[in-house]
Order: C-alpha cells, then structure tokens, then sequence
C-alpha cells in the first residue's frame, strides 16, 4: 500500500503518538488548576507552545492553539475584517484558489457589505507581489494569500507579499497548513502578520492547530468563555493534541532539509514519468512547489473511476473531480488555473511522504500510466479527440 | 462501510458489455464532458429483439457500473421492455448507488432511450 494523499493527512508520527498516549494515561489535569496536576499540565502545554513558536520563528505569546487550520483561519479573517470595519475598512485582497475556510469566510463577509478582490493566480498557480501592490486600496484592511496551496502545491512569494502589506500598512494573513513542516516558514523573514498551521499535516494529531498572531495585531475570540489562551480561545486546553503536535512540528521542522533533498527528485521522477502519457499536464508551477506534491490533469478520463483503480493498486489518491467532491463543479483550484471543466474532470493529486521509495515511484508510474490507457480504452471523448471529432485541449 | 456496493464495484471492475458495435443501428449519447459525465450506447435490433448491445462512458465509477449494469439488463430483450428500462432498476440491479451518484443511472436510461429513438428513426427512414 502506497499512501499518497499526504496533503488531506498524515501518519502521525512515532514520537507524536507516543507524546499523545503518555499525556492522555498521566498528564490530565486542567491547566487552568492551581494543584500540582493542573501546574504539570500548564508546564507541558507552555513548553508546546515555545516549540511551535521556535518551529516558525514566533515569540511563545503570540501563538493561540485551535482546533485546527479552518478555525485558525476564520479567526485570523473575521477578526482582521473586524477591526477594518471599525476604521471605516472592509476591502479584502486574496486569491480565488484559496482552501474554502478561507473562501468561505471570505464569501459570508461579502454578504456582510465587505468587498474582497480575488487575485489571478496564473495558469502556472502563483501569484506576484506586485499584483497585491497593484490591488491595495486606502480602504484595503487585509490580505489572505496562502503559502502553499493544497492541491497543486504551488509556494507563492510569501515573503515579497509580506513585504508589500508592511510597506503599505495592512494585515497579511496566510494559511500556511501546507507548509508549515515541509518548507522552512519563518514568520518575522517572511513579514507575516498572522498565520495558521495544523497538526495534523505534519504529523500531528487531527483537531488540533495553532494561529500566530503577531504581536500588537488584535484578535476576537470565535468561541466565547473562559480566559485560556489569554482570553483569545475559550476552552480547556486539548493538552496532548497541542504537546504531540509540537512533538511533531520539532521533529519536521529538525527534517526540512533531508525532507526535501530525499522528495524533491522523486516528486520530478514521477512528474516526467506521468509527463509521458500522452495529452496530459501538470498542474501548477514544476519548481515554486512543495517537494510532496504532483497534480495532474489528463483528457478523456474522469478523476474519480482513476482513483478507484489505483487504489486497487493499492495506492491511495486524491482527484479535483466533481465526483470526489461531491458537488457537480470539479475542483476551483484547477479552475482558477485555467483548466477548463472537461480536463479539470480527469485530474490525479498524488502528495507524498517521507517513507516513499524510488521503487513505489516507478509502480505509482506506472499504475497511472496503465490506468489512463485502460480507461481511455472506452471513453466516447478519447474516442472523438483520437477521430478528429474534437480538439485536444492538453 | 464502502463508498459503493460490492454489485457496484464489480460492474466498475469488470464492466460487461464494454466497447463499440460496429453495425449498430441504433447509437445513443448522453450527459456532457463539462459535467464529468458521458455515455454512449450501441444497439444491434433484430426483429425488435435487443441482440447486443455495448457501451463507451467518461465518468466515476458509478456511471461506469449503471451503464454496464444497463446493458445486462436490455441484452436479448424485446425492444418494448427495454422501453421500460427505468433508473430505479438500474440502481436497484446495483444493490443501490449513494443518493448523490443516482444522477448516474438517470444517464444511463437516458443513454439507452437516445439509442433506441435513433434506432427508430433510422427504421422510419428505411
């Protein structure tokens, strides 16, 4: 079994899970208690948070635990276009290929009297600092841009942006859950107001992620109640999700280098080996890219009956098909790409983890390849682009 | 619990009836590539007898399963019980499909439907 759809989760880690298990069996105190059990539960939580602050170059208080990367997210957006509001601000710059706790947040703000301007990101998934330059009005109270994207990894010029947003004085936020872990984030370089990150992309457990706030940016609490996480996220603290994601991020972060430098050259291998089938395409950028990620679109075929068959071979996937979603549009990413809908249909996101070896790449290669071929085999679209009835569009 | 029955994933597996028939006489193409979903049907009729039948489809696994699970059910079938051939049935001869993937026996009535009202518009032409 070869699992490839490391940008939905990951394996949690040996050190994550053993973290997690000696906390939930000893450490179960609340760490708002004043006695002993309380203190050790505060002590190992404070410790977590100087980790992930260490792990993204942030200073301890200006990290709030979440839920995850969709929580971390809604804060960062509907607090910032709070306080816009408040000066008279409700413009907001992001891109339309953004993960849909950013879009969605974004749209019910729209609705609120907010108006947002979603930035081309290019048929090669990236978008420029001078594009966010060129958008930034007086009444401009954020930007969102994301540092990796989930489906076609695409790493954007987060700090060029960051630099763009200090200069003009506005909010920068980015959802950085595909890369914090896998590429070196360091949030005082890359000039990052707030940014969110979740464990379970890392190696962590699910439920669990964190926002960064920089300090004197102002944050609303989403969930009213006690006073944990200084009065920005009420709640008792979820002390062994929060330390074993900090166990992880330590352990990815301590690993970027060898992480990239062992995927990077299997990531290319499998992207020109799939480059082969003919009337195929990779989707977004081959070099700003994290080293996990391929997307492919390939014509005549459909994304989920791909998946079903690889996962006969014992791989497992992700597509940008309608099917897969759900819902009859295939996935945005791909149609803020360019891809039109017939092609956007047959796409295959493979994201890899560390334990993948040059063996399983030429397997993955040449599963996609037989694949392909069988199931253009008996699509009436294959067979009308092979007559001439219709124009290939890859 | 599986995303699909086990009639659903052998159909997607092993679809019956796949390809083309070169002397069809009654040919039948439903659904759009923009939707993510295609499906062509061919049908040889030989005194109002379904002889063959065969199927191309551009779609998920589901759609792959409804149109060879259609085929089964109007192969060596009068011409006036394939008519009747309903989604339900398709569906139902699949041991169900997920609510939002009926859509795809829909297509598959549909499919069949198109060919036969080819066929008999080739047979008034006649």
């Amino acid at each position: 079994m070869i699992y490839a759809d490391n940008a939905a989760t990951t394996k949690m880690s040996d050190a994550a899970v053993q973290t997690l298990t000696d906390l939930l069996k000893d450490t179960y105190g609340n760490p708002s208690s004043l006695y002993e059990f309380g203190q050790k539960a505060k002590e190992v939580l404070e410790q977590a948070r100087r980790d992930v602050a260490e792990a993204i170059g942030a200073q301890p208080n200006e990290i709030i635990f979440t839920s995850g990367g969709s929580e971390a997210d809604n804060q960062a957006i509907l607090s910032a276009a709070k306080m816009g509001a408040l000066k008279g601000k409700k413009h907001i710059i992001s891109t339309a290929f953004e993960h849909h706790a950013v879009l969605h947040t974004l749209r019910k703000l729209e609705k609120e009297g907010y108006e947002v301007t979603y930035l081309d990101v290019h048929s090669n998934g990236l978008v420029t600092a001078s594009q966010v330059a060129d958008a930034i009005r007086e009444d401009t109270c954020l930007v969102t841009i994301m540092y990796a994207n989930n489906e076609i990894g695409t790493i954007q010029p987060i700090r060029e942006i960051g630099e763009v947003c200090k200069a003009k004085n506005v909010t920068f936020h980015t959802d950085a859950v595909q890369a914090v872990g896998h590429i070196p984030v360091n949030v005082v370089d890359d000039n990052i107001d707030m940014l969110s990150a979740s464990g379970h992309k890392f190696h962590g457990p699910k439920g669990v992620g964190f926002l960064y706030v920089k300090k004197g940016i102002k944050v609303f609490n989403l969930i009213e109640g006690g006073a944990q996480e200084r009065n920005r996220r009420a709640g008792t603290e979820n002390v062994p999700g929060i330390a074993a994601m900090a166990t992880a991020l330590k352990e990815s972060v301590a690993n970027l280098d060898s992480y990239k430098a062992k995927l990077t050259p299997i990531r290319d291998k499998i992207i020109k080996g799939i480059g082969e089938i003919p009337h195929s395409a990779l989707n977004g950028d081959a070099v700003s890219r994290v080293p996990s990620n391929i997307n492919y679109c390939f014509e005549g075929i459909e994304g989920e009956s791909l998946l079903l068959l690889l996962d006969d071979k014992g791989i497992a996937a992700s597509s940008g098909s309608a099917c897969t979603s759900g819902s009859l549009d295939p996935s945005h990413v791909l149609l803020a790409i360019g891809r039109i809908h017939d092609v956007a249909h047959g796409s295959l996101r493979l994201s890899l983890g560390e334990d993948i070896t040059d063996e399983d790449a030429d397997y993955i290669i040449k599963s996609v390849r037989e694949v392909v071929e069988y199931l253009r085999g008996f699509s009436p679209v294959w067979r009308d682009l092979v007559a001439g009835k219709k124009e290939f569009i890859l | 619990m599986a995303l699909y029955s086990e009639k659903v994933m052998d159909h997607f597996r092993n679809p019956r009836n796949v390809g083309v028939l070169e002397d069809a006489n009654g040919i039948g193409e439903v659904g759009n590539a923009k939707c993510g979903d295609i499906m062509k049907m061919y049908l040889k009729i030989e005194d109002d007898i379904v002889k063959d039948v065969k199927f191309e489809t551009f779609g998920c696994g589901s759609a792959i399963a409804s149109s060879s699970m259609a085929t089964e059910l109007i192969k060596g079938k009068p011409v006036s019980e394939a008519r009747q051939l309903t989604n339900k049935a398709v569906a139902e001869a699949l041991d169900g499909l997920p609510d939002y993937k009926m859509h795809c026996s829909v297509l598959a009535q549909e499919a069949i439907e198109s060919a036969l009202k080819d066929y008999e518009s080739r047979q008034e032409k006649k």
